[in-house]
């Protein structure tokens, strides 16, 4: 075992902030750290696509765009604007703190996929939060835009630990099992809580202050 | 039993319908590459499993090589006066249609649970999204008096929106296979356990939050992170040397690694996806908003897993 095995590591970092292509920059990165490792050319292809087969169901969220596109066609996005601009008080600080905390307790039920990118943030949330901002300027929807898509990440992340069934609670049991150390999934989540409070009240605090300089202006 | 193949039907069906409607999409001066790419695509969830190992690599190679002479975007769309009209039209029945797929997802996991014969139940969620979308379509077609063709062609936009960071995520999952077999993770573990003083626990904890983070912003995944820091610096030093308790150490550290998924590129299904998926300019315009809450919230784990796993 060498350290070229790493050059995959060096390949990924340096192709990003080149700005390589990402998908030519994953395979060379592939290359790289398999040749290091002494495999053959054709068994590193060969690997890599026993793996992508392997993993397909990771793209086939892609179905529901027929969808979200029929939707947006017939004025979903404008609707959820009216709905928004109709509303007295509606903040967009207030609004994404209130999707963030759905997604939160909708995920620490297990909950996970029923919301998104493309299931939700793309045709709800994000045209909600830039109508409720009340901004015409381009820049700063992009910015709302992408808060709401990040909301949707931080929901998603520190409150799907809490349900015990999810994939990253049976790894962590399934590595401490091989070390011979028993926990139970519940033992696991429970402590997934203490960092999924906390991270309502970093995120949370981040938009009641977009909130506050939104009114200044 | 219903399971991954029906699904995999499913969406090698709707990748065929995007790549159909690419190869005739005038607007498009690249219409023959994004053609080929979804082709592709809509072949590997077919007959994927006919294909072989290399005959997979070789697919893969391909979908490489068309996205490095890139796709192109086609136009199409209804204007937004369409829009506006259509909304005022259909009124607050657009949001139910838009609640079929989450509510299906809701139902299905739930429901199918109980019916383990005629559900795959490893399979339930992606099981219940795909009823979703077929039921959504089916209700919208009917709803909005929409030809089969409008919601393809919608989907098939919307597709160009995305271009090929649509198999991104599929992509980083099959390098860690690769990393994995390459023994990448081992040699990581080996150097992380070398530069930690000895002697102070409260630098064996900030280097496996630390540690858990930035592999994680490395490998886009937190779950390719895990074994790898845990075996390293949380297994034999917070656990068996310092006799933190497991159950703290694994489930924050974990949480230590979602705040570096949260900050990298690497990570494209949740971070450049959206941004794809949102029509934003900046690529990376989804991490840039995520590092503030990342930062502060990865200190409070790491302090978290020092005040509570060290009684």
């Amino acid at each position: 075992m060498t350290l070229w095995v790493l050059s995959g590591l060096a390949v990924m970092v340096f192709g990003f902030v080149l700005r390589f292509n990402p998908l030519v920059v994953i395979l060379a990165a592939a290359l790289a750290s398999g040749l290091s490792a002494g495999l053959q050319l054709v068994e590193i292809v060969a690997a890599f696509g026993k793996a992508f087969n392997n993993t397909r169901y990771v793209s086939v969220i892609w179905i529901v765009l027929p969808v979200i596109g029929l939707l947006e066609r017939r004025g979903l996005q404008e609707r959820a604007k009216a709905l928004i601009s109709g509303l007295k008080g509606a903040t967009t600080g207030r609004l994404l703190l209130g999707y963030l905390l759905f997604r939160q307790l909708t995920s620490a039920l297990g909950l996970t996929s029923i919301a998104g990118p493309a299931q939700t943030v793309r045709p709800l949330v994000a045209p909600m939060a830039v109508a409720a901002s009340g901004s015409d300027d381009p820049a700063e929807q992009n910015r709302i835009k992408a808060l709401s898509a990040a909301t949707d990440n931080v929901g998603l992340f520190f409150g799907e630990d809490i349900f015990i069934a999810i994939g990253s609670i049976l790894l962590m049991k399934g590595f401490m099992d091989q070390q011979g150390i028993q926990l139970s999934p519940f033992d696991l989540s429970v402590w997934a809580i203490p960092t999924a409070i906390f991270a309502f009240a970093i995120h949370g605090f981040r938009l009641w202050r977009l909130d506050r300089k939104e009114a200044g202006q | 039993m219903i399971g991954l193949a029906q699904v995999y039907v499913v969406a090698g069906l709707a990748f065929t319908a995007f790549a159909a409607l690419s190869l005739t999409d005038a607007s498009n001066p690249k219409r023959l590459i994004n053609g080929a790419f979804w082709g592709l695509l809509a072949l590997s969830m077919l007959a994927g499993d006919q294909l072989g190992d290399l005959g997979n690599g070789v697919l893969v190679l391909a979908l490489v090589a068309l996205a490095a002479l890139g796709l192109g975007k086609g136009s199409g769309g209804a204007s937004e006066a369409e829009r506006a009209g259509a909304a005022a039209h259909h009124g607050n029945r657009l949001f139910l249609l838009a609640l079929v797929i989450p509510a299906t997802a809701l139902a299905g996991t739930f429901l199918f649970k109980l019916a383990p014969a005629l559900v795959d139940p490893k399979q339930v969620t992606l099981v219940s999204l795909t009823l979703g979308v077929l039921l959504a379509l089916a209700c919208g077609m009917a709803v909005l008096r929409a030809a089969p063709l409008v919601p393809l062609q919608e989907g098939r936009r919307l597709m160009d929106t995305v271009g090929w960071a649509g198999i991104l995520p599929q992509m980083l999952a099959s390098l860690g296979a690769v990393f994995a077999l390459a023994g990448v993770g081992d040699v990581v573990g080996k150097l992380m356990a070398g530069v930690i003083p000895q002697g102070s626990l409260f630098a064996a904890v900030l280097a496996y939050g630390l540690g858990m983070a930035l592999f994680t912003m490395v490998m886009g995944n937190a779950f390719a992170a895990f074994p790898v820091m845990a075996a390293a610096i949380g297994l034999p030093l917070l656990i068996h040397q310092y006799h933190g308790d497991p159950a703290i150490v694994a489930a924050i550290g974990m949480l230590a690694g979602f705040c570096g998924t949260l900050m990298t590129p690497m990570a494209a299904n949740f971070n450049i996806v959206p941004a794809a998926l949102l029509d934003l300019p900046d690529r990376n315009a989804v991490v840039k908003a995520q590092v503030p809450t990342a930062l502060p919230l990865l200190a409070v784990n790491i302090m978290l897993i020092y005040w509570l796993a060290f009684p």
